[in-house]
């Protein structure tokens, strides 16, 4: 079942043509990677999901992006937006856990939404915790600020935080990038794990990764959606020339 | 032969900053000398405690007496009240040009505030005279509009641009990556604004709010015409106070250089160079901590 449909969608920054006609489908409850070298677009086509990209002035978007079969992109007033972004979740690509305390972090969406308080928000901070395995290291210390966190901790409290007000999808901007290799590692297993509640979409720009861990696999270049589709298929048969050369390292 | 010099160039260049740099704490630190020597030798003629715990200030009187109190008081009265009146606004002023004014208006508020702090104080405490004090006088429906009240309302203005430009570069220096991640979460802007980057920037803010009020209590001239210059403590906002700083402004041309009254005006200088001392110490704390 697709979850997240885009038709003909078009972006400009201005006059730069940013996203070129793009047209796909998201399954649900799968992980589907995005890749393709820097600056091809696939920040902003995954910032599209959650519309992150009006933040940005001087910006233009034609066609459609369904989650569920209604167009994001007709929601007017700002109170569908903000109930949108609980649907779809973020984590970027550098860990930005808010100057608060790890409790405070993992609360700070159920307490905006007021969903929790008390007894019950604590035991969503804690299963949020438990689900991206921090608790058991952090269970004494949930006072503490979150920026004396490693960054590996600090990145999977930005996952409990996400995890926290129940999205039925999770946007992930190339979260392993400033992390070391086990951390990487670690983080892909958390993904997988995920996935079984959980649709995914991860940008990466680490090929490897997107082999790994993903069902799907899309590759962009130059703003255009080059190729879509299983990442089997992708890795070992690839229809389109430029899809070649890029997994094979010609360019990137 | 060129590269000798350059290389005395070069030596001139760096010691000659170097002593603009150190001028600034020679300067400073003979200052408190001076103010050291000069209020030292008014506790040889009169005692200390009472000198800071005396409520009456009568140096004409036979025999003179210099209780500060009330003029401690007079100066603290006022600077709350202007804290009160000028943090919330500053703040929010701040808070509004930061965050929510289009970039035009932005613009213009950002000068208008800077304007404000180059408007001399006397011509403050002027229009403060012949317009806020007859109008707080017919308001509150009260004998004289000279009071610590109207004193206040001028000093909070006068605070305001150290206030709205510092806690605005607290406020602007909030990393956008904090922001982002709260409207991901689908916080609202005014969400964001008070849970996470007021409380990101409040360090700065505090900062910005003690040099306000290290300014406001400073502060000679505005104060001097409005407050009414009545050295007692008073029981209302709109009873007239007189301030440490109006004291040795009014009195320093009346008093014979040497006698115990002229010390006296030092030994109060004094201690308001300690409060002040104390504030912008605070002050610096804070900032040091955002720059973390």
């Amino acid at each position: 079942m697709a979850i997240l449909t885009v038709t003909n969608l078009d972006l400009f920054y201005g006059a730069f043509h940013a996203l070129k006609a793009i047209t796909m489908m998201i399954e649900e409850k799968k992980i589907t990677a995005i890749i393709g070298p820097s600056g091809c677009g696939k920040s902003t086509l995954l910032r599209m999901f959650n519309r992150m990209n009006d933040t940005i002035e001087n910006i233009r978007i034609t066609g459609e992006v369904c989650l569920d079969g209604k167009n994001i992109y007709n929601m007017k007033t700002e109170r569908e937006i903000d109930r949108l972004r609980r649907k779809v979740g973020m984590v970027f690509q550098r860990p930005n856990p808010f100057p608060l305390s790890i409790f405070e972090n993992v609360a700070f969406g159920l307490r905006i939404h007021k969903k929790a308080k008390g007894q019950v928000l604590k035991e969503i901070v804690e299963a949020s915790l438990k689900a991206v395995l921090l608790w058991d290291d952090l269970k004494h210390k949930l006072k503490t600020s979150s920026l004396r966190l490693t960054l590996e901790q600090q990145q999977r409290l930005c996952i409990a935080r996400v995890l926290a007000v129940k999205p039925d999808v999770i946007l992930l901007d190339e979260p392993c990038s400033s992390l070391d290799p086990i951390a990487t590692r670690r983080i892909e297993e958390l993904m997988i794990e995920l996935k079984k509640q959980y649709t995914i979409l991860l940008v990466t720009h680490n090929m490897q990764q997107a082999a790994r861990i993903s069902d799907d696999t899309g590759f962009m270049l130059l703003g255009k959606l080059i190729e879509f589709g299983q990442t089997s298929c992708i890795f070992t048969n690839p229809r389109e020339k430029e899809t070649v050369d890029y997994i094979t390292g010609r360019y990137g | 032969m060129k590269k000798i010099f350059t290389f005395i160039k070069d030596f001139l260049i760096e010691r000659i900053i170097f002593l603009c740099g150190i001028l600034a704490i020679i300067f400073v630190f003979l200052i408190f000398l001076f103010l050291l020597n000069q209020g030292i030798s008014f506790f040889g003629a009169y005692s200390l405690w009472d000198f800071l715990g005396g409520k009456f200030w009568y140096p004409a009187s036979d025999p003179p007496q210099f209780g500060i109190l009330s003029l401690v008081i007079g100066s603290l009265f006022v600077t709350i009240q202007a804290a009160l009146i000028s943090i919330p606004l500053g703040v929010m002023t701040a808070l509004f040009i930061a965050e929510i004014a289009p970039p035009v208006i932005k613009d213009i508020l950002k000068s208008v505030v800077e304007l404000l702090a180059a408007i001399p104080s006397v011509v403050i405490g002027f229009i403060g005279m012949i317009t806020l004090v007859p109008l707080v006088r017919k308001l509150f429906n009260i004998p004289t509009g000279l009071s610590s009240f109207s004193g206040a309302l001028m000093l909070a203005f006068m605070a305001m641009p150290t206030i709205v430009s510092i806690s605005e570069d607290a406020i602007r220096s909030v990393p956008w990556s904090y922001k982002e991640g709260a409207i991901a979460l689908g916080a609202t802007r005014w969400q964001t604004m008070y849970r996470i980057i007021l409380p990101a920037s409040l360090p700065g803010i505090m900062g910005a709010v003690m040099l306000g009020m290290g300014r406001v209590i400073g502060e000679t001239m505005a104060v001097m015409m409005i407050t009414g210059n009545a050295a007692h403590i008073p029981s209302s906002v709109f009873d007239p106070v007189r301030t440490m700083t109006a004291t040795i402004a009014a009195e320093m041309g009346e008093t014979v250089k040497g006698s115990t009254h002229y010390h006296s005006l030092f030994a109060i200088g004094l201690v308001l160079f300690i409060i002040t001392f104390i504030i912008n110490f605070i002050a610096d704390t804070f900032m040091r901590k955002t720059r973390r």
